[in-house]
């Protein structure tokens, strides 16, 4: 009789564990996310702290060309938006939102930037399904990583930590949040630490 | 191995009993709304709206209505983005219609938001009916986890008990036409 009460509530706890991962799907993906099921928090080592200049990168961008960290030294807050992958269910539903915010970060004299280790046609597939972005996409690809690597936001299996980072004007980083890849951070701790920066 | 065929007989039934909320498919018609607690809004007006006494909490068949509908949505949501301006459309034709106004009402529950980020969608929507945080997905899990925006409509019976009367995920896909047959649906259409 233990054994059966064991085993349903061992069965209970294992559904009710898949439905808990903690996201909505918007119906702008209809049927095309792919959902990898709950991943291991966090899985790599930073290598930037607080307080330390910010490697400076040079990604291509979805809209074309390249984008710079370095080109916005001494004119423009930064705030890069790591993503684990393009169509995964999470990830789907955190740019839309800073899409809305332009003005927040206009506020804080801040730029965004959204960075994946996806390849840019996948991210221009991807991005299409969220409306106009207003902020630059770049793809990490290749090297594969490299740039969250530099940063140590690059996981085991390749795909980068859903990662915040947030470097002032000087170049130097202010936060970071590497966060639960399972969960979307809330907007606003990341507009809490904006208005931390020195107007 | 008594053990572990007695382990996935377990699972088994857990999966059983639970996928129709796992679905994705949400509320079924003619079922009654899934039992969940809001708070009361602090907006004065909004209380008004929805008719609601005293008290941190309520349930919806206390709003003081013959149908509520309800938008599920996230800030996050493009799809709930675009439709926005529609849903605002809808509670404007609602409450410019002297036979709905009281009738009708219309709230929203922002499903893994917080209440900044609700505030973040009212603001940038200009949205005059009450919205509602789901950030711990409470309401959502309660609902089936379904895909957003999900529009559901309930017939509140005046006796305390109340039916689903329209569930479907996606846009209104016209404000009149969802209007229409939400009147259609409800009845409510031919009492008066």
């Amino acid at each position: 009789m233990k054994r059966i009460a064991f085993a349903l509530l061992l069965g209970w706890t294992a559904v009710f564990a898949a439905a808990t991962n903690g996201s909505a799907r918007s119906d702008a993906f209809k049927e095309n996310i792919y959902d990898p099921g709950p991943l291991k928090p966090i899985d790599s080592k930073l290598k930037v702290g607080v307080g330390e200049k910010a490697p400076d990168f040079s990604l291509p961008a979805v809209s074309g060309g390249k984008v710079s960290l370095s080109q916005f030294l001494g004119r423009k807050n930064v705030v890069i938006s790591f993503v684990p992958a393009a169509w995964t269910p999470v990830c789907s539903d955190q740019w839309p939102g800073y899409n809305i915010v332009k003005d927040l970060f206009d506020q804080y004299d801040a730029v965004l930037i959204g960075i994946t280790v996806d390849n840019i046609p996948s991210l221009f597939a991807w991005i299409r399904q969220m409306g106009k972005l207003w902020f630059p996409v770049l793809s990490d690809f290749w090297p594969h990583g490299g740039v969250a690597d530099t940063y140590g936001v690059l996981r085991s299996d390749g795909m980068s930590e859903r990662a915040l980072f947030v470097i002032d004007k000087k170049g130097i980083i202010r936060y970071i949040d590497v966060h639960d890849i399972n969960q979307r951070p809330r907007l606003e701790i990341l507009m809490g630490e904006l208005e931390k920066l020195p107007r | 191995m008594k053990r572990l065929i007695v382990c996935i007989a377990g699972i088994w039934m857990g999966f059983c009993f639970t996928s129709g909320a796992l679905a994705g498919d949400g509320p079924r018609l003619g079922d009654p709304l899934p039992s969940i607690i809001l708070p009361a809004p602090e907006d004065p007006a909004h209380r008004r709206y929805l008719g609601l006494s005293d008290g941190d909490s309520f349930r919806i068949p206390q709003i003081k209505a013959e149908v509520v509908i309800i938008e599920i949505f996230s800030m996050y949501c493009p799809h709930c983005q675009t439709e926005a301006p529609l849903v605002n459309r809808l509670y404007e034709k609602i409450e410019a219609t002297p036979l709905l106004k009281e009738r009708i009402k219309l709230i929203g529950i922002g499903v893994g938001n917080t209440p900044f980020e609700v505030g973040v969608f009212k603001k940038k929507y200009q949205i005059s009916f009450p919205l509602f945080p789901d950030a711990d997905f409470v309401m959502h899990k309660a609902f089936g986890e379904v895909r957003t925006p999900f529009f559901v409509g309930v017939r509140l019976n005046g006796d305390g008990t109340d039916r689903v009367i329209y569930a479907k995920v996606g846009g209104l896909e016209g404000v009149d036409r969802f209007l229409d047959l939400i009147l259609k649906q409800s009845g409510i259409d031919q009492e008066r």
